[in-house]
């Protein structure tokens, strides 16, 4: 079976599993948006001072609430060992890695279409003729975070601590991301937004490099 | 025994030759005079952190690959090192800016990314420290390790892109640069001893490490041989019941 | 399909859990695996079932005389022991929040077969669960979930079967149907590894007893003897 098919049927598994219960995206997209709020009594900002900043606090939020939406993604696996049956299958370790990565970027993605729209209303954020652009910002962006995350989300599930560890793990990585997407999520929201193609070509590169490591070093990270 | 007595004398000796350097025999910085003299320690510690993540990052590829313990151990060593180098760059950057600009910090992307640096391989120690089984440890520590290292030149690439406030570099790149060539001498005895202390430290810490693995080795032997020798004798009290 | 342990240790830190296995298990035999907790049961296994490497030592799949003429694709060449071997583990291997259909669904696909509507309901019904195929997992009792953990393992139609305390938690019902269905397999030719550490009827149909301690074997009742001493040895059920 290739690989691809295999992580579809596992990404389908994955899909069912949340949409039965919807909890951890809904914790998600809540906690995001509280992480949006607070910002808000930290500073009361004008409109440039909400273009200046607005990025970065929106990618925050994101960063926050994904490492703590990734930790379930295999220590949902450890209740009955159901990762051993899935090792046990005649498909390859990268599969099972991949039908999560793709799980995690779907529920990512679908935290994110709801709050960018709160956001830009909440801050006075006009998305007008940038919609397509960013939305290719935050599809590079969330790549990014979900493919170190989910690995990591691998790696944390065998430590003791492990809701505080992930975070602690994935957030100094993605820093480069954090930067990357911010400056092209301001570069958007500028008086004449532009799309910056040096940032952007930065995260295509970061998602690039990560996900081959990944690849690699699957082996690895699922075996006993 | 005895030639290890020899190197670590001689390389203490290098380190105080270095300081006297370093402190007297430079010549004066024109705009920063005395406190620019950090520099010469300064830069060396992050050469030495530089050596020793990548010492690292071989490390952990090559436990992956061979499965032996003496590259966790490697690993292990190298980043214990690398950390303290790195330690030691972040208090001398302080000290250094203080006089010179005014203040203790400033969040410009070099010293940003050098920072994230610190946490990330401190993460590494905090990680080994939370995983118990041994062979998890390693590998996963290396796996930790290897995405780590592949973040160095992202980190610092998004640095480059961003602004940053550190003068221009005084050795290499940039307009203007350039070194008095006594400065230049300095700073090699300089960057020559301080990358001796941490190949010291790195060994030192190393050999500590497999001495740690070997001790476990022994535990083990003596355990299997003991339950070896009690299933033997219980086998015997079987038989002579029966 | 025939195993083959060669040498096998397998440490953890420094604890050993198995010193030194050799054992051939040919196509067809059922072997007893007996021993205290703590023995290397679930271990060697474990190993079997490709989920651990040993620290050293080998294992090796012998397919049986007319297995190889089963067609094999080229791209399931690098998974075919894979295919044919299943497990019942000492947790069940089941998604909690997933129905029973749609768990054994998931395995079916995972394991390229066809027809998984059909092949799915039929095990259900096999297993006395079709009533409850819509139910989530979790709302199972432990006897029903043991036997759908059982009847996911035997989906795949695997030549070697792996049992880790198959019995743990089945009624007297389940029992029946588990012991039926182990002489059905054992007819048609499924090698059989079943640990256990206390007496059930499915071990009246073992052709061999291995019993292991402190991580190697004791004893071994061999491919052509008897198990019945050493089976007689275990006590019995609680």
């Amino acid at each position: 079976m290739t690989t691809a098919r295999a992580a579809g049927i596992l990404l389908g598994k994955e899909l069912r599993l949340e949409f039965r219960s919807r909890e951890l995206l809904s914790a998600t997209i809540i906690f995001a948006l509280v992480v949006v709020v607070l910002f808000s009594f930290a500073f009361d900002p004008t409109a440039a001072e909400s273009r200046r900043y607005g990025p970065g606090l929106l990618w925050i939020a994101f960063l926050f609430a994904g490492s703590l939406m990734l930790n379930p993604s295999f220590s949902r696996e450890q209740a009955n060992e159901t990762l051993d049956a899935l090792r046990m299958a005649p498909i390859s370790p990268f599969a099972i890695l991949l039908g999560k990565m793709l799980a995690n970027f779907i529920f990512m993605s679908i935290a994110e279409l709801v709050l960018v729209p709160i956001f830009a209303v909440l801050y006075n954020i006009s998305l007008a003729g940038i919609v397509w652009r960013l939305v290719l910002v935050l599809m590079l962006g969330t790549t990014g975070l979900t493919v170190t995350g989910t690995v990591f989300s691998a790696v944390s599930a065998h430590a003791r601590m492990r809701e505080l560890l992930l975070p602690l793990l994935l957030l100094p990585i993605l820093t480069p991301l954090l930067i990357a997407s911010v400056e092209s999520t301001a570069s958007l929201f500028q008086e004449q937004p532009a799309l910056d193609r040096t940032w952007v070509a930065f995260l295509a590169g970061f998602d690039i490099v990560f996900m081959t490591a990944a690849w690699l070093l699957c082996d690895y990270l699922l075996e006993e | 025994m005895k030639a290890r007595l020899g190197i670590t004398i001689v390389i203490a000796a290098l380190i105080f030759l270095a300081g006297y350097a370093a402190l007297f025999v430079a010549p004066d910085e024109k705009t920063m005079h005395a406190v620019q003299r950090i520099f010469y320690f300064h830069l060396p510690s992050w050469i030495a952190m530089f050596s020793a993540l990548c010492v690292v990052f071989y490390a952990n590829i090559a436990y992956l690959i061979t499965r032996k313990r003496k590259f966790d151990a490697l690993g292990v060593a190298g980043v214990e090192v690398g950390v303290m180098c790195c330690t030691i760059g972040l208090i001398t950057g302080p000290l250094w800016a203080r006089p010179v600009w005014g203040i203790w910090w400033t969040w410009d992307a070099r010293l940003t990314t050098t920072f994230i640096l610190w946490i990330l391989y401190i993460s590494y120690l905090l990680l080994r420290g939370l995983l118990e089984d041994p062979e998890k440890k390693a590998s996963l520590s290396a796996i930790f390790g290897i995405f780590a290292f592949l973040d160095v030149p992202l980190v610092y690439l998004s640095n480059r892109l961003w602004r940053t406030q550190h003068p221009q570099p005084v050795i290499a790149g940039g307009n203007g640069s350039g070194l008095d060539p006594l400065m230049g001498k300095v700073l090699l005895l300089c960057v020559i001893a301080v990358f001796c202390v941490m190949v010291l430290v790195f060994i030192d810490r190393y050999r500590l490490e497999l001495l740690r693995n070997e001790c476990d080795e022994l535990r083990f032997e003596i355990e299997s041989r003991s339950a070896q020798a009690s299933s033997l004798a219980a086998s015997f009290a079987g038989e002579v019941n029966e | 399909m025939g195993i083959s342990f060669q040498s096998i240790e397998k440490r953890f830190g420094s604890l050993a859990a198995l010193r030194g296995i050799s054992l051939e298990v040919q196509p067809g035999e059922f072997v007893a695996l007996l021993g205290h907790n703590g023995a290397g049961k679930t271990t060697l296994l474990r190993i079997a079932a490709l989920l651990m490497n040993p620290s050293r030592g080998s294992v090796q799949f012998v397919a049986a005389a007319k297995e190889s003429s089963r067609p094999v694709s080229a791209q399931d060449g690098e998974f075919k022991p894979k295919h044919a071997i299943g497990m019942v583990a000492h947790s069940t291997l089941l998604y909690d929040e997933l129905t029973a259909a749609e768990n054994l669904s998931l395995f079916a696909k995972l394991y390229a077969l066809g027809d998984v509507v059909n092949r799915v309901a039929a095990s259900l019904a096999d297993c006395g669960l079709e009533s409850r195929a819509g139910s989530l997992v979790r709302t199972f009792s432990r006897g029903m979930r043991q036997r759908l953990a059982i009847a996911r393992a035997l989906l795949h139609g695997p030549a070697l079967l792996l049992l880790d305390e198959p019995a743990a938690g089945l009624d007297r019902q389940g029992l029946e149907w588990f012991s039926a269905k182990l002489a059905a397999l054992k007819q048609a030719g499924c090698t059989i590894l079943m640990s256990t550490h206390a007496r059930n009827e499915s071990l009246d149909l073992a052709t061999r007893a291995v019993a292991l301690a402190g991580g190697s074997v004791q004893h071994d009742s061999g491919t052509a003897g008897d198990p019945r001493p050493l089976l007689a040895a275990l006590r019995a059920e609680p």
